[in-house]
C-alpha cells in the first residue's frame, strides 16, 4: 500500500520518495499510523490510508523543525551588574560562598541567560509556578503509619545527648566582610568542628 | 536583665527588620518574592517632625493577631508520625520530618479538612486552588532549611470574627465587635530547642517538627489588651467546637503574636513591633498594653520606636527584645516543587466518579458542621428564658452546659432559678478548688434532688445553701440524708415559732418602736434573728406573719 502511495505523488522528488519509502516499509498499519507520519506531516496523506486502522491518533506538540531564534547578548548583559553589597547579602542568606572572580563571572551568565525571559510577550498568560499543575494532589488518610525509630535517626549524628539532637545556642551570626575574607584563608574543615567542640 | 536558664525557642529569627545596610530603619517587605529596595531618601513613617509629641490628641493602640492552632489530627500534616504532646524525644520524628534525603511530603486529608472547616466557622471564602510554597530560614530546629508553608495562595480568605467585648464590670455594657480575618493557611511547624546554657548548647527534639498548623492571620482591627484576648478566647472556644484545635493555650497548641503599633487617630500606622512567647490569654491582655504603653512613651519623650520582636517575660509583666543577631530576613519564597495545588470542590464542581476520599467537598463539611458558640448561646437564652451573660458563662466554661441541662431534665424547678445555683454556687465551689465541671464533687442528679426539696418547701433557701456545701464535702449523701442528719428541715410549728418570735420581740424593744412608726426595713433584721436562732429552718413567711402579728 505504502509502495503504491509513493508512486502515485509524482510531483515529489527523488530524496523524499527513498525516505518515505524507507520509514514506511516495515511498518504495521495497525501500529497507529498516525504516529507514525507526524514527522512527515508536511507530506499530504493520500484518501487510500486505511483510516480505521488507526488506533491511536495523537498529535505530537513538539514541532518537527526549532522554532526559536538566538537572542544576541549585547543588548542585556550589562542591564543588571551585581554590586558586592549585593553579593555579600546573597552569601548571607544563602550560606553559600562564591565571593571569587569565577563566582562572580559565573552569577553574571546566569543573570544574563535568565534576562532573556523578558523578551517573551506575557500579556494576558498565567504564570505556570510548577509542573505539576495537573496533577492531583493525593491526600493521606490520617493514621500513623511512620516514627518510633528514634535509634536509626539518632544513630547519624556524631554527638546526641541523651536522646536529643545537640545544636550550637543559637545562629552564630555570619562574620562581616572583612573578617570573612580573613577566614577564608582557612580551611573549611577547620570552621565546620571548631562549633562542635566544647 | 536576666535571662532564663532555660527557655523554650519559638520563632525567634522572623521579621527582624531593624536596618539594612543602605539605610537606618527602613521598612522592608519579606512577603514578596523579590525584595523591594527603599532608598535612604524616602521619609519613613517614624522620621515625623516632633512638634508631634505635644499634641494634645492621644495616641491609640493599633493590635494585629497572627495565630498559630495545632490542628488536632493523629498524624503530622506531611508525614505519617503520629502526634502526641508529651512523648520520649525524638520518638515521632519519620525520616520525612529528620528531613533525610529522598522523602517527599504527602499531605493528611484531615487537616484540609480541618482547616476548611476552621474557614466555614470563620467566614472565610475559600479559594478552591491554593499552592504551597518554601519559606527558608536557618534554624536548628529547622531541619530542612526551610518550612512549607501557603503564601501566596492560602487556602482561605477575607473572613471575620465577632466577639463581645465586656467595657464596664454589667453585662449591658459589652459590645460586640467584629476582627477581620486576612487568610488562614495551612503550615508545618518546627521542631522544639532547649537552651542549655551552661554547657554551650542547644538540644533539639523533632517531635513537634511536621505538626499540622493553622496560621490564622487578623488585620489589625483592635486596639487594646482585653479586645485581644477576647477575640482569643472566642477562637478558642470556636476551635474546641469544631474540634479541630484543643486550643490549650498552655500546651502550646494555640499560640498568638502580637503585632502592635501606636498612632494617632487619622494618621497612618506607626512602627510595628512584635510579641511573641506568650501563654495565656490573661498574659496576652497584660503584654500588649505593656507595649502599648510603652510605646507611647517611647514617642512622648521625642525618642523612635524601631521594627523589632520582643519576648513577654510573664515574672517582670514586661517585653524585652528577644537577643538576634541577624539584621535582615529575606525567606525567598519559592513555590514548592514537590506538591501539586490543593484543589477542594464543592457539590457543583466534584468530579463525577471521583474516589471519595480523594475529594474534600465544601458544601458537605458546612452542611455537617457542630453548633458554634453563638449559636449555642442564642439558642440558650431562646430555650430555656435565660439572661445573655448567663448563656456566655455556660458556653465559656466546659462542659457547664451538659451539667445545667441534665439537671433541669430532672428537677421541677425553673431554670432561671437553675442557673442561679449553677452559676453562682457550683461555679463558685468549681474556682475556689480549681476543678473543671467533670470533677464536680456533686452530680447533676443530687443537685437536681436539692433543688426538688426546695420546691416542695422542705427546706428553706439559705438551709439549701447549708446542705449544698455539705454535699460538697461529702460526696456520697444525698440530700435527704444530710437534711435529715442535720435536722435542716423546714420548722412549722407555730408554737415553737411563736415562742422564738415573741422572746426576739423582747429583746428588742426599740426596733419594735420603730416599726409601729412605719420603718418596715427593721423587720427584716427581726426575722434574720428568729432566723438565726433556728438556725435557718424556719419557714420565713410564717415568720414575718407571726412578727407582724404580734407586733400590731
Amino acid at each position: 500500500m505504502f509502495y503504491k502511495m509513493a508512486r502515485q505523488r509524482p510531483g515529489w522528488s527523488l530524496i523524499r520518495n527513498v525516505t518515505l519509502s524507507l520509514l514506511l516499509r516495515h511498518n504495521n498499519p495497525r501500529q497507529g499510523i498516525g504516529r507514525q507520519m507526524d514527522g512527515l506531516r508536511n507530506l499530504r496523506v493520500g484518501r487510500q490510508l486505511n483510516r480505521a486502522a488507526c488506533t491511536t491518533h495523537s498529535c505530537s506538540k513538539v514541532p518537527p523543525t526549532p522554532t526559536w531564534e538566538p537572542v544576541g547578548e549585547t543588548p542585556l548583559s550589562l542591564a543588571y551588574s551585581v554590586s558586592p553589597d549585593l553579593m555579600d547579602r546573597m552569601e548571607r542568606l544563602a550560606l553559600v560562598d562564591f565571593r571569587n572572580h569565577e563566582g562572580v563571572a559565573r552569577l553574571q551568565c546566569a543573570i544574563t541567560f535568565a534576562d532573556q525571559l523578558h523578551i517573551v510577550d506575557t500579556e494576558g498568560v498565567e504564570p505556570m509556578d510548577s509542573v505539576l499543575e495537573d496533577m492531583q494532589l493525593y491526600l493521606r488518610p490520617d493514621t500513623a503509619i511512620e516514627g518510633d525509630c528514634a535509634e536509626v535517626l539518632l544513630r547519624l549524628p556524631t554527638k546526641t545527648v541523651e536522646e536529643f539532637y545537640v545544636a550550637p545556642p543559637g545562629n552564630i551570626p555570619l562574620p562581616q566582610r572583612e573578617e570573612r575574607c580573613g577566614l577564608k584563608k582557612k580551611t573549611s574543615e577547620e570552621l565546620d568542628y571548631s562549633v562542635l567542640q566544647d | 536583665m536576666a535571662s532564663p536558664l532555660v527557655r523554650t525557642c519559638g520563632f525567634c529569627v522572623v521579621k527582624l527588620q531593624r536596618g539594612g545596610w543602605f539605610s537606618k530603619y527602613v521598612l522592608i517587605s519579606t512577603n514578596t518574592f523579590a525584595f523591594t529596595i527603599v532608598r535612604p531618601t524616602t521619609v519613613s513613617p517614624q522620621s515625623k517632625p516632633t512638634p508631634r509629641k505635644n499634641d494634645p490628641k492621644q495616641r491609640v493602640g493599633v493590635v494585629g493577631l497572627e495565630i498559630h492552632a495545632q490542628i488536632h489530627s493523629n498524624t503530622k500534616l506531611f508525614s505519617g508520625a503520629r502526634v502526641q504532646f508529651s512523648a520520649p524525644p525524638n520518638s515521632l520524628v519519620s525520616f520525612f520530618d529528620a528531613s533525610l534525603p529522598g522523602t517527599l511530603p504527602v499531605i493528611n486529608r484531615r487537616c484540609v479538612e480541618a482547616a476548611v472547616m476552621t474557614s466555614l466557622a470563620l467566614n472565610c471564602s475559600i479559594n478552591k486552588k491554593s499552592l504551597f510554597d518554601r519559606k527558608h530560614y536557618f534554624y536548628a530546629d529547622l531541619p530542612a532549611g526551610y518550612q512549607i508553608t501557603q503564601h501566596r495562595l492560602p487556602i482561605a480568605v477575607n473572613g471575620s470574627l465577632s466577639y463581645s467585648h465586656l467595657v464596664g464590670q454589667k453585662w449591658s455594657q459589652a459590645v460586640v465587635k467584629t476582627v477581620r480575618i486576612k487568610q488562614i493557611q495551612l503550615e508545618q511547624d518546627s521542631g522544639k530547642s532547649l537552651h542549655d546554657d551552661t554547657r554551650k548548647q542547644t538540644l533539639i527534639d523533632l517531635n513537634r517538627a511536621g505538626v499540622a498548623l493553622m496560621e490564622i492571620v487578623m488585620e489589625p482591627d483592635m486596639s487594646c489588651g482585653e479586645e485581644a484576648a477576647a477575640a482569643v478566647r472566642e477562637l478558642q472556644l470556636i476551635l474546641q467546637a469544631l474540634g479541630t484545635c484543643q486550643g490549650n493555650m498552655a500546651e502550646g497548641q494555640l499560640r498568638v503574636d502580637a503585632n502592635i503599633s501606636v498612632h494617632q487617630p487619622g494618621d497612618p500606622l506607626g512602627v510595628r513591633t512584635e510579641v511573641k512567647n506568650i501563654n495565656s490569654a490573661r498574659f496576652l491582655a497584660k503584654a500588649i498594653d505593656f507595649e502599648i504603653q510603652r510605646q507611647i512613651d517611647v514617642l512622648v519623650n521625642g525618642g523612635v520606636v524601631h521594627n523589632e520582636t520582643r519576648t513577654f517575660d510573664f515574672k517582670l509583666g514586661q517585653t524585652i527584645p528577644m537577643r538576634d543577631k541577624e539584621s535582615l530576613q529575606d525567606y525567598r519564597f519559592i513555590p514548592e516543587p514537590n506538591l501539586p495545588p490543593l484543589i477542594v470542590y464543592d457539590n457543583e464542581s466534584t468530579p463525577v466518579n471521583a474516589d471519595p476520599q480523594q475529594v474534600i467537598n465544601i458544601d458537605l463539611i458546612r452542611v455537617n458542621l457542630p453548633e458554634l458558640p453563638s449559636a449555642k448561646r442564642t439558642r440558650l437564652v431562646d430555650q430555656y428564658g435565660i439572661l445573655p451573660e448567663h448563656s456566655f458563662v455556660l458556653v465559656s466554661e466546659d462542659g457547664l452546659t451538659e451539667y445545667f441541662v441534665s439537671v433541669l431534665q430532672e428537677t421541677k424547678a425553673e431554670p432561671k432559678k437553675v442557673i442561679g445555683w449553677v452559676i453562682k454556687e457550683l461555679l463558685a465551689l468549681l474556682k475556689q478548688y480549681n476543678l473543671t465541671v467533670s470533677q464536680s464533687h456533686i452530680s447533676p442528679s443530687s443537685l437536681a434532688e436539692l433543688l426538688n426539696l426546695l420546691e416542695m418547701g422542705v427546706i428553706s433557701s439559705s438551709a439549701a445553701k447549708q446542705v449544698f456545701l455539705l454535699m460538697w464535702k461529702e460526696c456520697d449523701k444525698s440530700p435527704q440524708q444530710i437534711v435529715k442528719e442535720q435536722d435542716l428541715g423546714l420548722v412549722q410549728n407555730e408554737k415553737i415559732l411563736e415562742e422564738i418570735c415573741q422572746n426576739v420581740l423582747d429583746g428588742h424593744l426599740e426596733e419594735v418602736t420603730a416599726i409601729k412608726k412605719g420603718n418596715k426595713r427593721v423587720l427584716n433584721k427581726l426575722i434574720g434573728l428568729v432566723q438565726k436562732e433556728m438556725k435557718g429552718r424556719a419557714d420565713p413567711i410564717m415568720v414575718k406573719t407571726l412578727l407582724e402579728r404580734n407586733i400590731s
